[in-house]
């Protein structure tokens, strides 16, 4: 503290007499800081440390140091490179679909009609959902071979009785992860296009646009920072995928929708391979960190060319 | 010429009466595809009343006397588990509350470069993956005797809903004007009374909706659930996650379970739908 302030103070009124512990802004950070840097922080210096050993917890006792050699077994085995493209095409294929469709509802639901209002709550519904729940009834009551209401669409339509999950592994989770994710796409997208001053629409209308060039040049424009929203929470989420699978394929058949979180769960705690699995887990937190940083580029290098 | 102005009239009354057929056609469109998306949810809910035999009945049973038969028999199994997610879901909301209020107040009403870069690195926890922690926490926990604790779970929810309680009050405690603080730093206010007198009353309304989306993110979160607990812990995550391998036994029942779980949430989840896109989106979208 500086003299002038406190005299300034003085010539309006006695400053009130501090009592107790006094209270300094960092003082009131610190604590949240701390903890997250004691659970994020440290857990991941740790996990990357456990990664240059051969550790397993079904033998405690030996832990030799291994070097990269985790990092090599893993991004040789072609195995597991299956693994991280099932990862990239799980996040890209659900983020695509949920674009597209959420972008869909959102234009749809930017029109008044009635009961939009209860449409547009009832339509965040599937995002709210646990995915556990998602996945026990999507597997069981929707795309069962036999019982499922999926198999006696295709019956009915004269087809034969699909057993999704089995055939279609990829496609069956994606669809479902869609489901869940539509949502969110379409309540950001949708607020976005809420932003868009009418004043804009009726110039270009006034000026002869037609639907799409209106849409082109005015919509798309200032939809950009919503869509890239989307697609940053969406990947860092997405990549991060498990309780879907957990209760849906188990990452089968054979490894058809297993991704690097399920990969690690498995090597963690059913095989206790504690080395593999914490490489498997930086190189999944590299994964979304570059992904993630790229995007934020992405976006800030738009937004400053807005000029806001 | 008199025919102009009028087949002129009609041109413009056929485009109106074109523009409201294709309205009409578009909501029509909306609300098959919402039926389609609600689909799911309603078969659930409507499962839940059916006896087994209808529950999983082909061709499927759309017409039925409803009962609560199966709400019965997933009761027992289900309080213990409704138990442990509530305190689980509030204890984790209460400790980020306490940690992230005072943190989002000072970066809110003090800020300085270095405040924006902690808030900045705060938010950038959130994208690291819960595996690259795991392996290390799970030892941890071990060796502390944490695991199927609910302490275990309420500490690592406080981790997951920390950035997001930080993030969401600074943006609502930004929002008061600044002002007020100064006059009540003028009457020789200290940092505490600004924080408990001024900035905590003010942003009632933003903690409650934080406060909702936090219990919903610890309420439906899985994967530490999954991998932390077992048996005494198990949150309703893992005890619907038990029904994975039913094979079509107990759709009723599962049904049941299912929707007492998801109810509140979806209760929840439609009163704060507005907030929801500030918190989901980190306010970079208003």
């Amino acid at each position: 503290m500086t003299t002038a302030p406190s005299l300034a103070t003085a010539t309006h009124a006695p400053p009130a007499p501090k009592r107790g512990l006094r209270l300094t802004p960092a003082a009131l950070i610190w604590p949240a800081l701390l903890y997250l840097i004691l659970t994020t922080q440290v857990p991941f210096f740790m996990t990357v440390y456990y990664s240059f050993f051969r550790y397993n917890l079904v033998d405690p006792t030996s832990r030799p140091f291994i070097g990269l050699e985790n990092y090599a077994t893993l991004l040789t085995d072609p195995q597991n490179l299956r693994i991280l493209l099932n990862t990239l095409v799980l996040a890209g294929g659900t983020l695509l679909l949920t674009l597209l469709i959420g972008g869909a509802l959102a234009l749809l639901l930017n029109r008044p009609f009635a009961g939009r209002a209860l449409l547009r709550t009832l339509l965040i519904s599937s995002f709210l959902v646990m995915p556990v729940v998602t996945a026990v009834i999507w597997k069981n009551m929707l795309l069962n071979p036999v019982f499922g209401f999926f198999s006696w669409v295709v019956t009915r339509l004269g087809g034969h009785p699909v057993d999704w999950l089995a055939q279609y592994p990829m496609a069956s989770v994606i669809a479902m992860i869609t489901w869940e994710w539509t949502p969110f796409a379409m309540l950001i997208l949708l607020t976005g296009l809420q932003s868009l001053p009418d004043d804009q629409l009726e110039a270009a209308r006034l000026d002869g646009a037609g639907p799409l060039q209106e849409f082109q040049h005015i919509v798309m424009p200032h939809w950009t920072q919503a869509i890239q929203v989307v697609v940053l929470m969406e990947t860092i989420a997405l990549l991060q995928v498990y309780g879907e699978i957990y209760g849906s394929t188990s990452g089968g058949p054979g490894i058809a929708t297993t991704n690097l979180p399920y990969f690690i769960y498995q090597k963690a705690f059913a095989e206790y391979n504690i080395g593999l699995a914490s490489a498997a887990g930086v190189i999944t937190v590299i994964l979304t960190n570059i992904l993630a940083i790229y995007l934020l580029r992405m976006i800030n290098r738009s937004r400053s060319s807005q000029g806001g | 010429m008199t025919t102009l102005p009028t087949s002129a009239v009609a041109e413009r009354r056929s485009a109106a009466s074109r523009l409201r057929a294709r309205n009409i056609l578009l909501t029509v469109i909306t609300y098959l595809i919402a039926l389609a998306f609600l689909f799911p949810l309603v078969w659930m809910i409507l499962a839940a009343f059916k006896t087994e035999a209808q529950a999983f009945a082909s061709p499927p049973v759309f017409w039925f006397t409803p009962t609560l038969e199966n709400f019965q028999k997933a009761l027992p199994a289900y309080f213990p588990a409704l138990k442990n997610s509530l305190i689980a879901a509030i204890g984790s909301t209460l400790l980020a509350f306490v940690l992230g209020l005072p943190a989002a107040f000072a970066l809110a009403v003090y800020p300085t470069r270095r405040a924006q870069g902690t808030l900045t690195w705060m938010l950038s926890t959130k994208m690291m993956p819960a595996v690259g922690v795991i392996v290390p926490l799970f030892l941890l926990f071990r060796n502390l005797h944490l695991l199927d604790t609910l302490t275990g779970l309420i500490l690592m929810y406080t981790t997951m809903n920390l950035p997001l309680v930080v993030w969401m009050m600074h943006s609502y405690m930004s929002e008061i004007p600044f002002a007020i603080y100064e006059a009540a730093k003028v009457d020789g206010a200290s940092v505490g009374q600004e924080f408990f007198r001024i900035a905590l009353p003010l942003s009632m309304p933003g903690i409650s909706a934080t406060a909702l989306l936090a219990l919903i993110f610890a309420w439906n979160e899985v994967f530490f659930a999954i991998n932390l607990t077992s048996s005494d812990a198990a949150p309703l995550s893992v005890f619907i996650g038990s029904f994975k391998t039913s094979e079509g036994l107990f759709w009723a029942q599962m049904s049941a379970a299912a929707t007492l779980t998801v109810l509140p949430v979806l209760i929840f989840g439609w009163i704060a739908q507005r907030q929801l896109v500030r918190g989901l989106s980190f306010g970079a979208v208003k």
